[in-house]
């Protein structure tokens, strides 16, 4: 599969999304610059984590009206596969791509650890690697992301199957503790309702080398890598 | 060819008064007027006062930092440039430095710590290194001091908003707590990079006639004499000071990052330098200066944020996130390409010159007109008088103190800030971006692999300013010893040492003492580790109305390991395996954090024999490569009792240890002393003969002292009914519920 990663400005993770698919992966990976439109052909767009403009109005605000985020949405109208992590995830949300927002976390302040993420729709393009009910073991670092969405529109989204990770606990369990962020419904991943735009707020590329920590990450990317057309 | 500077209208009147209130002594300002042969112009006035200042010219340190050892065969950079370069093997430098940002982080906790993280960020990039990694060591007042939570959450909050967005990890650090730093606290800042090893980039300039390029953020009145507060005590107005900070941008500086490191690839940058303290001025006659050149600004050409900056402001201000850059002629436009890619300012302000003139336009005028030397490398310098104070600690504990029941001061101590779990900071810092990090926060050191090679590099920052209290030589030499021999329980060789010497008002007798004592410890140790001091910092006036902070040097200590797979961490991995203890010396409660805890006078340092230490450096190292050591940690503050039970905490499951050790003597010292460069290895049981080779062999004590047991209780079986059986998951919840326990306002 050909892969393309986002490179904004004040993108942080973009070396190591392209280094997870390429290096560890051994996938045929670029980067893609946010001044320019094209998407050289990819067939996965990823919008890695960081500050895209620095992100001090709101977190992904800006980056929506980048040239690159016009070709983006068109990809994705098309049906191609879109992941944002993190602040890729921020921005899919600004753009209107994924439904809900994402703010500050509960604690106000910036948390970086590892957490424990519940599959909860393992038949997505984005989670076939893995089954449903599977504990993912990866690292968050974020300062907003606290999901939230009208009441409502949670509910319809859970019933389509657009909730595709939770926080738990190491047994598997939701618990107020193990919301890292304090997220709605423990909410760490969701998907639009075509199944071809995924955001997520933990680092599936930070959990790819077991010496680093984990591997849990390879899920992640190994299911979209499986999801070529 | 000389023109005279002008006053400009409305100006203050440049006399020996206006001198004092720049902070110039008298004798100084009569060498100004002397050097440039006339009364200098405000602008003048203010550009010599900033660069004179201790802070800038390390008046009176310098002659003392030249004892320093900086060199081995391993040194690509030794002190001279914005940061110091080892080689690290397979081609690549790592370059680093440690700097502090005290006196901004006091007024200004949030923006005084963000921008203490962006100026070390830019001495590091400047170099053409790409910051792999970030540490810091902080120092409060004591927890229930009212600043102190204000000042604890501004400070980690500034780290953590500023490191986390340039997508450079902070990988370890250390935070102390104590009364002492009440009303200074310190913020040292560590960065290290890496560059292939041909590729460095300096801030030595050459060529007349290269032109001269501006980059990055505009100039504002941020910052102004920011040099100059780092210079002089606190008093009661200090909260008045708030101007003088400067407000970081992070995003800009991730933008220069990548801006300069892809310019560097063009290879038309001759010379770059950071825009920091002191700001255009600094930068602009250090790099001409170094070179044996002269320079022409304009500062029209200056990019500003708002209209009427004065010359005086242009030169002094420190607005962050700027970089001066010296091109190949006619390369600027390749040099421009890049800034513009990345949305920066790139403008050409000026240029070198033969004369060695430092020479200062402003609307058609010259405002400033000063040899170049006499800015950057002639300040004063300054031998200032030393004396030892009178009044010496006692030479033994004060009384025999009514030791506390084992269990209950284990508790006591796990429970104390200074010890506890550090979680609640580090888990605000991004410690993963770039996947190096091997070993992260929490741990003994920190370790990164390095991509594309099986090597690694270790790192640790430490300080002991109870010791240095107690005994500044001893104390300095301690710190080192225990940073060096962090980064060997890791299995890391020591390589390199930067430093950050923080110390009162150098213009008192005892502190200058202090000082000289403690550059004398640092340089033994690092003589004695083969690991020389490449870069550094030093910063005075950490004083406030008379009281100075106790002795602090920071030290921080790279390492480097052959091959990352045989790296190894502090805890116990395996039920069965055998606890060892090795040390160097006895432990003695003298600067302990159970002294302190417990109000107990601990009496004098002990000696401390290099020759030893070394020792035990080699053998963990060599303990490591051979994979014979399972586990290894540094018994730190809170002594032996604190080290097992830490070893204990192991993150993936919960262990315990089951530990004989006889009659204790001295059960304070035995049990929670320090000092003694001790660690508790855990290894193999059929290893115990080959391990003690290489301790017991090198004349260091060595005992198997327990066992690793499934069983997760803390067991210490001892004379005298002092031993303990405790619960670890209960003890690791007193130590990792300490800080945030407290931070609620709970009791």
């Amino acid at each position: 599969m050909k892969w393309g990663v986002v490179r904004f400005p004040g993108s942080l993770d973009d070396g190591d999304s392209l280094y997870a698919i390429a290096e560890v992966m051994g996938q045929d990976a670029r980067m893609l610059w946010h001044k320019d439109e094209s998407l050289g052909g990819v067939e996965c767009v990823l919008l890695p984590g960081g500050f895209s403009y620095g992100d001090y109005l709101r977190t992904g605000a800006i980056a929506r009206f980048s040239p690159i985020m016009k070709s983006v949405a068109k990809f994705a109208a098309d049906g191609g596969l879109v992941i944002g992590i993190c602040n890729g995830f921020q921005i899919l949300c600004e753009a209107h791509l994924l439904p809900g927002a994402l703010t500050r976390n509960r604690s106000l302040s910036f948390i970086c650890e590892r957490v424990w993420l519940r599959v909860e729709n393992a038949s997505t393009p984005f989670t076939r690697a893995a089954k449903q009910g599977d504990l993912l073991r990866l690292p968050i670092k974020h300062g907003e992301g606290l999901y939230v969405a009208p009441e409502d529109e949670i509910r319809q989204m859970e019933e389509r199957g657009q909730v595709i990770l939770r926080y738990v606990d190491a047994n598997g369990r939701e618990n107020d503790d193990a919301n890292p962020n304090g997220s709605m419904r423990a909410i760490a991943g969701v998907a639009n309702q075509r199944f071809n735009v995924f955001g997520l707020m933990p680092h599936p590329e930070h959990a790819v080398e077991a010496m680093l920590g984990g591997v849990d990450g390879l899920k992640i990317f190994q299911s979209i890598a499986g999801s070529a057309r | 060819m000389s023109e005279r500077p002008v006053s400009l209208p409305g100006e203050p009147k440049v006399d020996l008064e206006q001198a004092r209130a720049h902070g110039l002594a008298p004798d100084e300002y009569r060498k100004i007027e002397q050097i440039i042969g006339r009364t200098p112009t405000y602008t003048e006035l203010g550009v010599f006062s900033v660069m004179w200042s201790e802070h800038c010219s390390y008046k009176s340190s310098r002659r003392h930092l030249r004892k320093l050892p900086s060199k081995s065969e391993l040194v690509v950079q030794g002190p001279g440039e914005n940061a110091g370069a080892i080689d690290v093997g397979d081609g690549w430098a790592a370059v680093f430095k440690i700097e502090s940002h005290n006196h901004p982080s006091f007024v200004e906790p949030y923006q005084g710590a963000a921008t203490g993280v962006g100026g070390i960020l830019r001495d590091i990039f400047t170099m053409g290194a790409r910051p792999v990694a970030s540490m810091n060591s902080l120092k409060f007042g004591s927890f229930e001091h009212p600043r102190t939570r204000y000042l604890l959450g501004g400070v980690v909050g500034g780290i953590g908003g500023y490191g986390n967005c340039v997508g450079v990890p902070t990988v370890a650090g250390e935070v102390m707590f104590d009364a002492a730093y009440n009303a200074n606290i310190l913020v040292n800042a560590f960065c290290l990079g890496l560059v292939r090893k041909g590729e460095m980039m300096s801030a030595k300039a050459r060529g007349p006639g290269n032109p001269v390029l501006y980059v990055g953020s505009a100039t504002g009145r941020d910052g102004i004499h920011g040099a100059s507060m780092a210079s002089a005590e606190f008093d009661k107005q200090s909260e008045a000071k708030r101007p003088a900070v400067q407000v970081g941008d992070p995003f800009t500086e991730k933008l220069l990052i990548e801006a300069c490191l892809e310019a560097g690839k063009t290879g038309a940058i001759v010379a770059i330098q950071d825009m920091g303290a002191a700001g255009l001025t600094s930068s602009s006659s250090e790099m001409p200066s170094h070179g044996g050149l002269g320079i022409e600004l304009d500062l029209d050409k200056v990019p500003l944020r708002e209209a009427g900056l004065t010359p005086y402001e242009i030169l002094l201000s420190e607005s962050q996130e700027r970089m001066l850059i010296v091109a190949e002629r006619g390369r600027e436009a390749e040099l421009q390409a890049v800034f513009e890619k990345w949305d920066l300012h790139a403008v050409v302000i000026g240029q070198l010159t033969d004369d060695q003139r430092w020479r200062i336009r402003w609307r058609g005028q010259v405002v400033a007109d000063i040899p170049i030397g006499a800015l950057a490398d002639d300040a004063p310098l300054y031998d200032r008088p030393a004396a030892a104070p009178k009044i010496q600690p006692p030479a033994r504990p004060s009384a025999a103190g009514k030791h506390p029941e084992t269990a209950k001061a284990l508790r006591a101590l796990l429970d104390s800030p200074n010890i506890a779990s550090k979680k609640w900071v580090y888990r605000q810092y991004d410690s993963i971006v770039q996947s190096n990090t091997v070993l992260g926060p929490g741990s003994d050191a920190a370790v990164l692999r390095i991509k594309n090679s099986r090597r690694a590099i270790a790192l640790k920052v430490d300080s002991n300013p109870r010791a240095c209290a107690l005994d500044p030589y001893l104390g300095a030499v301690g710190t080192v010893c225990e940073a060096a021999r962090n980064v060997a329980c890791a299995g890391a060789r020591p390589v390199g040492i930067t430093n950050c010497l923080n110390y009162g008002n150098p213009e008192r007798p005892e502190v200058m003492w202090q000082f000289i004592r403690g550059v004398e410890g640092l340089r033994d140790a690092s003589l004695a580790f083969g690991a020389p001091v490449v870069s550094g910092n030093v910063s005075f006036y950490n004083e406030t109305e008379g009281h100075s902070i106790p002795p602090t040097p920071t030290i921080a200590v790279l390492g480097v390991m052959a091959d990352v797979a045989k790296h190894v961490t502090q805890f116990f991995k395996d039920p069965g395996d055998a606890i060892v203890l090795v040390r160097t010396a006895r432990p003695s409660i003298a600067a302990s954090e159970y002294a302190a805890i417990f109000g107990i006078d601990g009496g004098r340092l002990g000696a401390i024999d290099l020759a030893r230490e070394a020792a035990l450096i080699e053998g963990l190292v060599e303990g490591a490569e051979q994979g014979l050591i399972r586990s290894a940690h540094d018994v730190a503050e809170g002594g032996l009792a604190v080290a097992l039970a830490e070893a204990c905490f192991n993150p993936r499951s919960i262990l315990g240890a089951e530990v004989e050790l006889g009659r204790a003597g001295n059960a304070d010292a035995f049990f929670f002393g320090e000092g003694a460069s001790t660690v508790i290895l855990s290894i193999a049981p059929g290893d115990a003969a080959r391990v003690e080779s290489l301790f017991a062999g090198r004349g260091l004590e060595f005992a198997v002292i327990g066992r690793v047991i499934a069983d997760p209780r803390l067991r210490i079986a001892a004379a005298d009914n002092l031993g303990l059986d405790e619960d670890v998951a209960e003890l690791r919840q007193v130590y990792e519920d300490a800080i945030p326990r407290r931070l609620r306002g709970g009791d």
